[in-house]
């Protein structure tokens, strides 16, 4: 259970940090780690399944997608 | 106390639906309000499985025989959760491909310098 | 300005939802359909995972309309992205080193083996057709980073896609001409936890799987080519 809440609060602060960071590549890593502890939060909530498809998905293609696009556009915000 | 701990999970999704309601709404870049849409997709996913879950329950696949069906989670909304997830990274997709057409013409990802976006 | 406003309304909104998910408690069972799909599951569709017989058996249409959202956001973006293609000819890439090329060329296969995997059998273990695709455009985005000078053919991804599409809808108009409705579970059932079972889930998600894997991996290649 005291793994549970410190996942919790571990993926608030990424959730935040991606609000934060002025470096858009900097916030798509955050958001790539708030994806990966749903993905282990899927997993203690006894869905495989769903876990699978946010650790593939979630974690993987969808920040491969956000760096790409980064790369056509700018890196900063301004 | 106990309260906050047995609802952690709820807790959790709360917080990520806001924080990526918050980027949606105050943040002007392009690809910062993707990435708040994406937070948010997350939190809602998290929120469903976490209203399925079942105490102590074990999840829907009966891999040996021998497992009780009572204490098994509900399995709805994991296949509805399941189709979301990849749905999501397709629309993520397009949006940022609108994104970088966007870019491409106005060199600018802010959407107040964008013309006819004054908000 | 802007913040402030955006604070207000959020403030509204977390009143809300607090009240609406604080009525709902946490860590019991709700629903009766659920029960319903566990306790006959097995014996109506033969698949032992009761996620893969919700999604492609009880709720098989409903994917079939997911997986046409999927192919309309490939074609949009295809659609979106699409002008001129660079030649790549003039402007030459530069080689990833020897370790990161034949690192990518060495795991490739593996990759491909552990997607074809999970998508074969959904229907007995965690998994299937969309984690399994989502695995084998991940193999191939190995393959974009690692070697650039690596082209997939397009035509031939096209094709997967619009085949294993086909397949999908095909074999429910079969069963609809077999047994009166879409998507009837015609074939045998077999004996459940054996891997030539649960008639035509297998089928189905193995056409799943090609699909995704053929629309993802498109996506990732569209947006790898758009011109700077």
């Amino acid at each position: 259970m005291i793994l549970v809440v410190i996942l919790i609060v571990l993926m608030l602060v990424a959730a935040v940090a991606a609000a934060i960071f002025k470096d858009l590549l900097s916030a798509v890593i955050a958001s790539c780690i708030v994806s990966l502890i749903a993905a282990i939060l899927f997993y203690f909530l006894q869905a495989p399944d769903v876990a699978m498809a946010e650790a593939s998905i979630g974690a993987a293609l969808v920040t491969a997608v956000f760096v790409i696009a980064l790369k056509k556009s700018s890196r900063y915000e301004e | 106390m106990t309260f906050l701990v047995d609802h952690i999970y709820y807790i959790g999704c709360f917080g990520l639906i806001l924080i990526g309601m918050y980027i949606i709404l105050a943040k002007s870049n392009l690809i910062k309000v993707i990435i708040g849409l994406s937070i948010l997709d997350t939190g809602v996913n998290l929120l469903l499985i976490a209203i399925g879950y079942i105490n102590g329950g074990t999840a829907p696949i009966f891999s040996r025989p021998g497992i009780e069906a009572n204490g098994m989670v509900d399995p709805v909304p994991q296949a509805l959760v399941l189709t979301a997830i990849v749905i999501g990274v397709a629309v993520l997709a397009l949006a940022l491909s609108l994104a970088i057409r966007l870019y491409r013409h106005y060199g600018t990802l802010n959407l107040r310098k964008i013309k006819g976006q004054k908000w | 300005m802007r913040k402030f406003l955006a604070i207000v309304l959020l403030l509204i909104l977390a009143v809300g939802i607090a009240q609406s998910i604080g009525k709902i408690p946490f860590g019991t069972s709700k629903t009766k359909v659920g029960r319903y799909y566990i306790d006959n599951g097995v014996e109506e569709t033969g698949a032992t995972n009761i996620v893969t017989s919700v999604v492609v058996n009880y709720r098989g249409f409903d994917t079939l309309g997911e997986v046409t959202v999927l192919f309309v956001a490939a074609l949009g973006l295809g659609a979106v992205l699409a002008l001129k293609k660079k030649k790549q000819e003039n402007d030459e890439l530069e080689r990833a080193s020897l370790v990161l090329t034949s690192g990518c060329k060495f795991l490739f296969p593996f990759i491909l083996l552990f997607g074809s995997y999970i998508f074969i059998h959904g229907h007995l273990t965690p998994g299937g057709g969309f984690q399994g695709g989502a695995v084998i455009a991940s193999a191939f985005l190995l393959i974009y980073l690692g070697c650039r000078e690596r082209k997939i053919n397009e035509n031939g991804a096209k094709a997967i896609e619009s085949l294993s599409g086909l397949l999908f809808v095909v074999i429910g108009l079969i069963g609809l001409a077999v047994g009166g409705y879409f998507l009837l579970n015609y074939l045998p059932k077999g004996i459940p936890n054996t891997l030539f079972s649960a008639g035509i889930i297998p089928i189905i998600y193995i056409a799943i799987g090609f699909k995704v894997g053929a629309e993802l991996t498109g996506i990732i290649d569209n947006l790898m080519e758009a011109e700077d």
